[in-house]
């Protein structure tokens, strides 16, 4: 039996890792990349709650997977916006820095 | 239990990969040399004995071997290096969950001929074939070289497309056979449905005995024969060959992704391909052609009769040995097909690949699923 | 220690290094896409090891199989091979660091030593398709329509914004 303690630990640590990216890295991919890392995080803390909770109310319950294929359904859809977001401030600035699309700030 | 598993693995890896492999590639030469009027490879020989050159395939490998393995200058090593091992991976461990015969009792033991049986089998066989998408784009990346690159790129959006597709195009078919597992879809083939059985079922329309006779084994090719081809478009796309070679694009990207690669990697890559062709054969065929089933007899109708006249365990092991060849012709029959559409076809243009995947066989195989479920519907309506 | 324990070990150990790899890569986007890829596999292991197995499937097939090859595709369509620029302003970066640590560590801390509830038997057929798939499509019926709509609109979405000239 794996021990649940431990996999709720490794859910919060990969989700600290993402917020580093999302905090230290300048490259709009890496960041992105960095978000869906914290969505796998929150994923496998979901699966970890469901496999302790297996039964709801007398009744097999499978909730957390459920919410684990929302999220991973999210987590494309975001993708694929974000991406087309690059591709369109590529176009316009020749660069994915985001410290450089910097248009609307003062 | 690990002994069998290892066993099994064995005997896959030995026939489905070790000596299929090496024979299509002379396979295809000698088809493509038929199919264009040529003689075809026969020049090697040992000791002056040719047998059709039916050598060419050592000697290939002896060059593949001795050739110097480059790595191109500005190239990113690590990345360049494992490429191919991460192409050729996922098509071998595809082959774990394709049933290569049926579950047999010999006394108490029961021997299930399929090295891994997962619940999931087929869900199974998509991811690990998503897997292999990273190959080809970490080749075509990693070279270094512009071609390559374009290689890698139209790779990874015709692979991610086709996924779409051959994933929908399937699901009338565990639709009909409800389960995604492979041993148990092929279980569902091993028997057959009247022909006219519909009229019966959705009509009340008695079918009269005398037309009894009339079936069809119940295979995925009669009950969805629309996904049948779907798929098997979808499939051969992913594997990348002509008429789906985008990624290589010989007359326009000199050779793609692996324009960089020499020597055994090389061949890893042309290899990964000839195994990929064989899961799809055994793949189609489990899906489609009813596996290791025998049209029109059963696994109970062969043992029963054999069994009477020679006793149950020479029954058992006979319907075996027939079972893994009757797979194995099926295997033989797609393989051909594959080479034939490969050598007789044209290729596509890029924007005609992706136009067939997301204007013709994404709305087919939605439409597909729509009208599987209808039916199922009214034959329910019907049944009850 | 039985051997779903050791696997989990060595899953985890495998999840966090590629992670920081893919955080820490400073040079090379596809470098860090694929140890993105390791963490995601890594991670799909772990839900086999939880019975979570269309999960994992999923885990699989739609991160690894389709949004990092996503991240490839415009790496390689934007010709990113190099990442020059280098990390943010040094200061903010070094304090929001420690400071993620030291909550990490806290929060481990606290959950290891006061434990978490023992894990209950597991009903029959659990984390099989047929379950989950008769879940969705009683409980949550209209979260997957919604999340249909969803997907659609990030289609058109990201269709307009990649477009060359809108017009």
């Amino acid at each position: 039996m794996v021990p649940l303690e431990h996999v709720i630990g490794l859910s919060a640590i990969l989700f600290a890792i993402g917020i580093l990216g999302v905090v230290v890295r300048r490259n709009l991919i890496v960041i992105l990349m960095s978000i869906e890392l914290m969505l796998n995080a929150t994923n496998l803390a979901f699966v970890g709650f469901n496999r302790m909770w297996p039964v709801f109310g007398g009744e097999p319950s499978l909730d957390g997977q459920v919410f684990v294929l929302m999220v991973i359904t999210v987590a494309a859809a975001e993708v694929a916006v974000g991406l087309g977001i690059v591709i369109a401030l590529f176009r316009n600035r020749d660069s994915v820095d985001v410290e450089e699309a910097s248009l609307l700030k003062w | 239990m690990l002994v069998e598993v290892v066993i099994k693995a064995l005997f896959i890896l030995l026939v489905a990969i070790g000596s299929f492999v090496p024979i299509i590639t002379w396979v295809e030469r000698k088809q493509s040399a038929i199919m264009q009027d040529r003689i075809g490879a026969n020049r090697a020989d040992v000791a002056g004995i040719r047998i059709l050159g039916l050598f060419h395939p050592i000697a290939d490998v002896i060059k593949l071997f001795a050739k110097e393995d480059v790595v191109p200058l500005g190239a990113n090593r690590v990345m360049h290096l494992v490429a191919p091992v991460i192409a050729a991976v996922p098509a071998v461990i595809a082959y774990a969950v394709i049933p290569f015969g049926a579950v047999y009792a010999f006394g108490a033991k029961e021997i299930s001929l399929v090295v891994a049986d997962p619940d999931w089998g087929l869900l199974y066989i998509f991811a690990i074939g998503s897997i292999a998408t990273y190959g080809t784009i970490m080749a075509g990346w990693s070279s270094n070289n512009n071609w390559s690159m374009l290689g890698g790129l139209r790779a990874s959006a015709q692979m991610i497309s086709y996924e779409v597709t051959m994933g929908l195009s399937v699901v009338g078919v565990f639709m009909v056979f409800h389960t995604l597992k492979l041993t148990d879809m092929v279980f569902a083939q091993d028997s057959t449905f009247r022909l006219l059985g519909f009229l019966d079922v959705l009509f009340g329309l008695p079918v009269p005995v005398w037309l009894d006779w009339l079936r069809l084994p119940n295979w995925g090719i009669f009950l969805q024969p629309l996904a049948f081809v779907m798929f098997l478009t979808a499939i051969m796309a992913e594997n990348k060959r002509p008429p789906f070679d985008m990624p290589e694009g010989e007359s326009e990207i000199v050779a793609g992704y692996h324009t960089e690669y020499s020597g055994m990697r090389f061949g890893l890559f042309f290899m990964s391909e000839f195994i990929e062709v064989v899961v799809i054969a055994g793949l189609v065929s489990t899906l489609f052609l009813g596996g290791w089933s025998i049209p029109y007899l059963s696994q109970e109708t062969i043992i029963g009769a054999i069994s009477s006249v020679f006793g149950i365990g020479f029954a058992t092991g006979l319907c075996m040995i027939l079972h893994v060849l009757t797979f194995f012709l099926k295997v033989i029959v797609m393989i051909w097909l594959q080479m034939a559409l490969r050598w007789s076809l044209p290729r596509f243009r890029y924007d005609q690949v992706m136009d067939l995947c997301w204007k013709v066989l994404l709305p087919l195989s939605i439409a597909n699923v729509f009208v599987t479920g209808l039916v199922m519907l009214l034959v329910q309506r019907g049944a009850a | 220690m039985t051997a779903s324990v050791v696997f989990f070990y060595a899953f985890a150990a495998l999840a966090v290094v590629s992670a920081l790899g893919m955080v820490l890569n400073l040079r090379n986007t596809v470098a860090s896409a694929m140890s993105l890829v390791v963490t995601m596999v890594a991670l799909a292991g772990i839900y086999v090891l939880l019975e979570a197995h269309i999960v994992a499937v999923f885990q699989i097939m739609v991160y690894a199989g389709a949004i990092i090859v996503l991240f490839l595709f415009v790496v390689m369509l934007l010709n990113l091979r190099t990442d020059a620029f280098s990390p943010g302003r040094q200061k903010l970066v070094k304090l929001a660091a420690t400071l993620i640590a030291f909550v990490v560590l806290a929060e481990l801390l606290r959950v290891l030593t006061t434990g978490l509830p023992e894990a209950q038997p597991l009903p029959e057929g659990y984390g099989g398709y047929a379950q989950v798939g008769v879940a969705l499509y009683t409980d949550y019926v209209l979260l997957v329509e919604v999340s249909g709509l969803l997907l659609l609109a990030a289609i058109v979405g990201a269709l307009i914004l990649a477009k060359r000239d809108i017009g």
